[in-house]
């Protein structure tokens, strides 16, 4: 039953991770397409943000891990 | 096009030679279907191994044995004389090659033993090629490795793990020292044992489903002359997450991790070394061979990473960064070979933790007086506010490196499973040999989606290499930054 719980809780992380580095790309597109010529610096910001937010869900996989 | 061809032909091949060397470790059911897809001579060998350990207390006669070898078979340890009633019924009515009921036996010590690979368990095959092992099997040939286990009390010892006589599987056939090898990986006997070289015999280390603290879990035990001996895990730093104990015994080995590991370093400081060299001895000439090959990676390190987030301190950082950017990628590459080990370094725990608390440290030992003023006592708040803030703040300090040492073991580690999970649906689909024509479509469809998972992997493997860097280069960035008074 534990590893149930634990498997929803995984899941529910994923999707707020999802939300979130979608969020990050699809703004970084945005910003891409007005600003053509700073894609570089747009780009590694992007990849640093997608990392924190993916930070989050890692956490909560790991707690669920512990707990299943 | 012509390379794709030629690459999924070469990935189909190896996936089913992959899948057939796997379905070796299954029941009879599947070896029969298998001796007639595959004209392979080399695998009957196995397969009349495999047979032998479950014939204790059965009738011999009006059962078709041919094709399988008995000669050689090693019974020691099955007590023919007390095999049991209750299995003696199972066997007398099953028919070879056909009932599932046959996998399991009972040996001496009456407990009841199941082959452990009679029924393909994905999970377990998934975390059995992602862990760490103490030998070095590259296909099917088995290198063995220096073992250095110490265990409180009862001192070092220092062999190597050809001495377990380990089968295909990782099993070993003889304990030394008290130490066993199961699945490839050394485990300890508990209590009085025999020491030096001794005899147990094919598949003799079981496991027994146990319920501790109400969850189920496997307990490892050996039978010798009708004793029952407990068998334990290392200890681990993992809390026992991929089944390691806490206070067994220390495993020090050379383990198939750590060849990888000095592996990849050695080749690093051979490949950098020579550069270093050129950019001496060619000064002012454009770069040649490997140079060209890693100026740009250097460059963009320095230029993208160093420069702009460290600003004029960032050639004190760059050393540490480069090493950081190169040792993951090194490994990350490393792990992608295929059977060449399939070593998961950079996907270890232990490993990661040791880069992040490197991350750490230097960040800390660096961190100018801003940096723990920002942290303990934030300029500028209202008392009541630091109350929260402070706490908030003094967890990220360990946040941080915790999610790096997480974010790199969860990318490596999943994208490994993710390629054995996906030949493993080979054997789901197929039955595990029952249902050959599932089996090879599912290996046509797996072999394409292993080749489209092992390009997204190669991507991941300079992604994450290239976030580790980047990450702890701003984390030591905010350790380091200059603030004016802007509060």
């Amino acid at each position: 039953m534990t590893g149930t719980v634990a498997a929803i809780g995984a899941g529910l992380a994923v999707i707020g991770a999802a939300i979130g580095i979608g969020m990050v790309g699809g703004k970084a597109m945005e910003a891409i397409a007005r600003q053509p010529e700073a894609v570089g610096d747009i780009r590694s910001n992007m990849i640093l943000m997608a990392a924190l937010v993916e930070g989050a869900a890692l956490i909560a996989i790991l707690l669920s891990f512990f707990v299943g | 096009m012509k390379n794709f061809c030629v690459l999924f032909f070469l990935f189909f091949f190896v996936n089913v030679s992959f899948a057939q060397n796997h379905d070796l470790k299954r029941g009879d059911n599947a070896k029969q279907q298998l001796q007639k897809v595959d004209s392979h001579k080399g695998h009957n060998h196995a397969l009349g191994d495999h047979s032998g350990h479950d014939h204790g207390g059965h009738d011999h006669s009006g059962h078709d044995h041919s094709g399988h070898d008995h000669s050689g078979h090693d019974h020691s340890g099955h007590d023919h004389a007390k095999s049991n009633k209750k299995n003696h019924q199972k066997g007398a009515h099953s028919d070879h090659g056909h009932d599932q009921g046959h996998h399991s036996h009972v040996n001496a010590c009456g407990d009841e033993i199941h082959d452990h690979s009679a029924v393909f368990n994905p999970g377990a095959v998934a975390f059995h090629h992602i862990s760490d092992h103490n030998v070095y099997s590259i296909g099917p040939l088995q290198f063995s490795l220096p073992c250095i286990l110490y265990t409180h009390g009862g001192g070092v010892d220092f062999f190597s793990s050809g001495r377990f006589d380990a089968d295909y599987h990782g099993i070993g056939r003889k304990a030394y020292n008290g130490y066993v090898l199961y699945e490839g990986q050394v485990k300890k006997i508990l209590g009085d044992f025999p020491s030096g070289e001794v005899e147990l015999g094919d598949h003799a280390i079981y496991a027994v489903e146990t319920e501790v603290d109400g969850k189920k879990k496997d307990k490892f035990y050996t039978c010798l002359n009708g004793t029952k001996h407990e068998i334990v895990s290392k200890s681990t730093l993992d809390a026992g997450l991929f089944g390691g104990g806490i206070t067994t015994f220390t495993d020090f080995s050379l383990t198939k991790n750590v060849v990888s590991m000095l592996i990849v370093c050695l080749f690093l400081f051979f490949m950098f070394r020579s550069i270093a060299k050129a950019y001496k001895t060619r000064e002012g000439q454009a770069p040649k061979g490997v140079q060209s090959l890693m100026e740009p990676i250097i460059v963009f390190i320095q230029d993208e990473v160093a420069k702009p987030i460290l600003g004029d301190k960032y050639m004190r950082f760059l050393p540490l960064l480069l090493t950081l950017f190169f040792f993951i990628l090194g490994l990350n590459l490393f792990g992608q070979v295929p059977f060449f080990g399939g070593s998961n370094v950079t996907g270890n725990l232990s490993v990661t933790l040791v880069l992040a608390v490197i991350a750490f440290v230097v960040t800390n030992v660096n961190g100018n007086k801003d940096y723990f003023k920002h942290i303990f006592n934030m300029p500028g708040l209202p008392g009541w506010v630091k109350t929260i803030v402070t706490p908030v703040e003094f967890m990220g300090m360990f946040i941080k490196p915790l999610t790096l040492m997480l974010r790199l073991f969860g990318n490596i580690t999943a994208g490994h499973m993710v390629i054995v999970i996906f030949v493993g649906l080979i054997f789901i689909f197929g039955q595990n040999g029952a249902n050959a024509i599932a089996g090879w479509g599912t290996a046509i469809v797996s072999t394409l989606l292993t080749l489209f998972m092992m390009s997204i992997e190669l991507l991941v493997a300079f992604i994450q290499a290239y976030v580790f860097t980047l990450l702890t280069a701003s984390y030591i960035g905010s350790a380091v930054e200059e603030h004016d008074d802007h509060h």
